[in-house]
């Protein structure tokens, strides 16, 4: 065996009762049995129906714009344009939850005022008394437009002269970072490698598309039933239906997957708005086709790596330059350019470093959030321009990594490692569980490859995060949660249950949820940045810990004995060095209830807070602390038909501490299969803006059959900072995934394909030119 | 074309309902008979979502018309079992966390229970193969595979259900 695992530091993990075992998820029978209602699945009696009628070109001027034909349609009650909403602003870049100070020209008109950006941009609302009558009245709206210059390519889009998107001008955001001496770094390097890497834009395709339903109440409470990542929008959407905060109730429902594509507003003013018009509820779900049309991409990047390296394998100097195509509007793309700059190294000491950011503008469907939030695309490139130094320097690609590895205390991109960082402990396992290479045949090649990741958990600092979680006990000795969390599926709620249950000493099955309410459950904060677990389940374990205290101390008088020396398990309140001795905890409840003691309580968990960074120079903490792992894969490449086949995976992670190692597991396995499809199969192929892969079977996502099993090994240092010593592991799962996949084709084949989709044509063509290097040669 | 009157028997409910011809029996089920348990996904037959059990064999409930299962016997995800009294699969998909999201799974347990009410000892390769036409974006298929794996020991052990 070529690798060996890495032996673990000493780790001392208490043996928990119910964090940390891989129990049956609170949700899981309820979606099995299909009970679970989603925000398609819910109706009110005198419902209308939406629909949105949006741009068919890329850049224009609306020259003429008449819907007067729509509403004439029997059946037909309302049609909203910008004319009807002077003052509607749909604010882009932020999740209403902190009141950033937005960049000018990021907010966007909710309906196009006078110019559309791109194909997609919605122009009009309808309301209709059924959905067919709602199409036919799109077809009534009669639209001429006035064609503007466009820009498609942000290499492009950066040059002087070209067709600005929006003003001031296209680059929406940049950083740039300066560490060190580069220049002498390069001077002291024996090689300077550089290449630059392309990934596509790509699609979420949660199973569920967008859906909503809205109702104004008896008392003009704007409500919406709705599929999203952010509750907190509620303010963004009040500002554009201009009413006040607190007369908009979210209520979120089970999401039908999410992964980002669901963090930015989708249908909520829409139908808020057609509501508010007609004082009748209002649904409107998004075809497949709408929805691949009109919600947020994952950001295609050109990324230039430029790296200094020694004979004896150690990085001297690097000098990266990354390029986003932001789309039409902001939203997100100067956050996530922020995340692909802190990861734009992979996690490597870079003592002399250069790094220049740019988000720009084009008249494209717009980017914004996609699990891993720009460190998958910094992660791709990265890993496979160490692979390449591995390979010109004749070194084996794990050992040149090693060298240059981050450690526990040094500095990465922008700041200090604090947490345990175990990249050799990951990569060393996924690559030992990888084994032997399986044996080429004829036109099969076979190539292994792997690639290290690390990925930031928790949402920016100086953003001032905060959860609430309200816990309490009922008189029978059932817990109920209030927590304003979004599940998305990845088990969000399930483990703060657990957590619950833990600490109050409650079987799971007695620990009652209840969330994703803006009014009536505590705001919790967003399902993104991998920070529901670190968040929320910080705010339910202080929560849970402080009605521990009182009830261990109103406890310790009846069983004399201190409150330190008490324990809580299966309803019980009990001594610890003698369990025998007890009080059923419904007995308890009874004499807090009697003498006053109140059974609830209501935290707040606050991530540390810290000062915006200079962008001039991205230097200081931006993140709480960071995720480590490595994926190791197999592939086989038919060198007749360019077709790559995953032959096997493996995925190792530190997750901090598993609370659920089931739900974990799935997490990484899922991340794991979305990173093989963006390497080698997904790609929304939009040509002079309008997207090519409309459908499902032309945007295609791995099916049961194309890929492996996933074997997932979970490590557990205990020194994250989300409860129990947790790490966030939702988004990471999928960083690695596609660079491991990009390194084994180029083991296997002796050529390295540098853009993303690894798709046949391009494994042919790199073959083709590869014969006619040796040809030359 | 006028609407026609047809029959429909849902999880052994007889429903008689009019519906113009070119209503698809996943907007049959969904809209005029509120089975929302059949998720719809895509309307085009790519994602397998709205799978459901017609005479015996999975379809994809977006590709019939309402009027050619006229007659016809159909078994939806919360007909084959409830949380108070579930079928093995489903038990078997909420141990092994083969729901996530969960969107994907009232046509993946249906696709799971047309595979082994036809081959009750598949193969992985076989399990594979069955649910290739259901997407899921969350799981990486594992633990589906598993899931079916377990229901089907289950069921072998457990007799009929």
């Amino acid at each position: 065996m070529k690798y060996k695992a890495k032996p673990l530091p000493p780790v001392n993990l208490p043996e928990l009762r119910v964090v940390g075992k891989p129990l049956r998820r609170v949700d899981a029978l309820g979606k099995s049995v299909g009970a679970t209602i989603y925000a398609d699945d819910f109706s009110l009696p005198g419902m209308l129906y939406a629909k949105v009628f949006r741009s068919t070109v890329p850049s224009a001027r609306i020259k003429r714009l008449d819907v007067s034909k729509a509403r004439a349609l029997p059946g037909v009650a309302c049609v909203i344009t910008h004319a009807e909403l002077p003052q509607a602003v749909l604010v882009t870049d932020m999740p209403g939850q902190t009141g950033q100070k937005r960049r000018a020209g990021s907010d966007a008109h909710v309906l196009a005022k006078d110019v559309v950006r791109f194909v997609g941009d919605p122009i009009a609302l309808v309301a209709a008394e059924t959905l067919d009558i709602a199409e036919k009245a799109l077809k009534l709206i009669e639209v001429e437009y006035e064609p503007l210059p466009a820009v498609f390519d942000p290499l492009e889009a950066m040059k002087p002269g070209a067709p600005i998107v929006t003003p001031p001008d296209n680059i929406v955001s940049k950083y740039k970072v300066r560490r060190g001496n580069v220049q002498a770094g390069f001077e002291a390097a024996d090689l300077i490698v550089e290449n630059t890497f392309n990934v596509q834009f790509v699609d979420h395709i949660y199973l569920e598309p967008e859906s909503g339903v809205a109702w104004v109440d008896d008392r003009g409470v704007v409500n919406i039933r709705v599929c999203t990542q952010v509750v907190e929008h509620f303010r963004s959407i009040a500002l554009a239906l201009g009413v006040p905060h607190n007369k908009v109730h979210i209520q979120g429902t089970m999401v039908g997957g999410g992964f980002g594509g669901k963090e930015d507003i989708t249908v909520e003013i829409f139908i808020g708005l057609l509501a508010l018009a007609t004082r009748r509820p209002v649904k409107l779900t998004y075809t497949r086709e709408e929805s691949i049309m009109a919600h947020s991409k994952r950001h295609p990047y050109v990324i230039t790596h430029r790296t200094g390296v020694t004979r004896d394998g150690r990085i001297t100097a690097a000098e990266i330059k990354l390029i986003a195509d932001s789309g039409a509007y902001v939203y997100l793309s100067p956050y996530v350019l922020l995340y692909s700059v802190g990861t734009a190294t992979g996690p490597y000491r870079v003592d002399n470093l250069s790094i220049d950011a740019y988000a720009v503008a084009t008249n494209q469907v717009f980017t914004s959030a996609f699990r891993g939030f720009g460190a998958p695309q910094a992660i791709f490139a990265a890993e496979c321009q160490m692979d390449d130094i591995a390979q010109k320097l004749g070194m084996d690609p794990y050992e040149f990594r090693c060298r240059n590895y981050l450690k526990t205390g040094d500095i990465g991109v922008n700041q200090q490692i604090k947490s345990a960082a175990w990249l050799e402990e990951t990569a060393s396992r996924a690559l030992e569980a990888l084994g032997e290479k399986t044996p080429a045949h004829g036109h099969i090649k076979v190539g292994q490859g792997f690639a290290s990741y690390m990925q930031s958990y928790g949402r920016i600092m100086w953003f001032h995060d905060t959860s609430q979680a309200w816990v309490g006990l009922e008189l029978d000795g059932t817990v109920v949660i209030r927590s304003g969390i979004p599940d998305l599926g990845a088990g969000q709620v399930s483990a703060v249950c657990q957590i619950a249950s833990e600490l109050l000493g409650v079987p799971l099955d007695k620990v009652q949820i209840y969330h994703t309410d803006s009014a009536l459950t505590p705001l919790a904060g967003t399902s993104t940045a991998t920070r529901q677990l670190y968040m929320s389940g910080n705010a339910v374990h202080q929560a849970a810990s402080n009605l521990r205290k009182v009830l261990l101390e109103r406890a310790s008088k009846d069983l004399e004995e201190d409150p330190a020396n008490l324990d809580m398990a299966d309803s019980k309140v009990f001594v610890k060095s003698n369990p025998e001795h007890f009080m059923p905890l419904t007995e308890l409840l009874a004499k807090c209830a009697s003498e006053g003691i109140h059974l609830s309580n209501l935290a707040i968990f606050r991530a540390p807070f810290t000062s915006p960074i200079d962008p001039e120079n991205v230097q200081g903490d931006i993140w709480p602390d960071f995720t480590f792992g490595a994926m190791a894969v197999e592939v086989a490449v038919d060198t007749e038909t360019g077709e790559v086949t995953v032959l096997k995976s493996v995925a190792c992670h530190d997750v901090g501490r598993a609370v659920n190692p089931k739900a974990v597991a799935g997490q990484i396995e899922g991340g794991a299969v979305q990173g093989i499809g963006y390497a080698l199969m997904e790609d929304c192929m939009i040509k002079e803006g309008y997207i090519q892969a409309q459908t499902l079977s032309e945007y295609l996502i791995p099916t049961a059959v194309d890929v492996p099993k996933t074997k997932v090994i979970i490590l557990e240092s205990g020194t994250g900072v989300g409860p129990f010593g947790a790490k966030g592991v939702g988004e990471p799962a999928i960083t690695p995934a596609a660079p491991a996949v990009a390194n084994a084709v180029s083991n296997a084949i002796g050529v390295r394909i540098k853009s993303l989709p690894i798709t046949p044509e391009k494994v042919l063509e790199a073959l083709e030119s590869l014969k006619q290097k040796e040809k030359v040669g | 074309m006028e609407p026609k009157v047809i029959t429909l028997t849902v999880n052994g409910r007889k429903h008689q309902v009019a519906l113009p011809p070119n209503i698809t029996l996943l907007r049959a089920l969904r809209e005029y008979l509120h089975y929302t348990d059949v998720k719809n996904g895509c309307e085009k037959g790519d994602c397998g979502a709205c799978t459901v059990i017609l005479n015996g064999k999975a379809v994809n409930s977006c590709l019939v018309l309402a009027w050619q299962a006229d007659g016809g016997e159909i078994l939806t995800v919360s007909g084959l079992g409830t949380t108070s009294n579930p079928h093995p699969i489903q038990e078997a998909f909420a141990d092994t966390g083969a729901a996530q999201c969960g969107f994907c799974t009232p046509g993946m347990v249906l696709a799971a229970k047309a595979l082994l009410d036809e081959n009750p000892h598949p193969t992985e390769e076989e399990i594979r193969e069955a649910i290739s036409g259901n997407l899921c974006r969350c799981t990486g298929y594992g633990p589906i595979v598993e899931a079916i794996q377990i229901a089907a020991e289950r069921l072998a052990e457990g007799g009929q259900k």
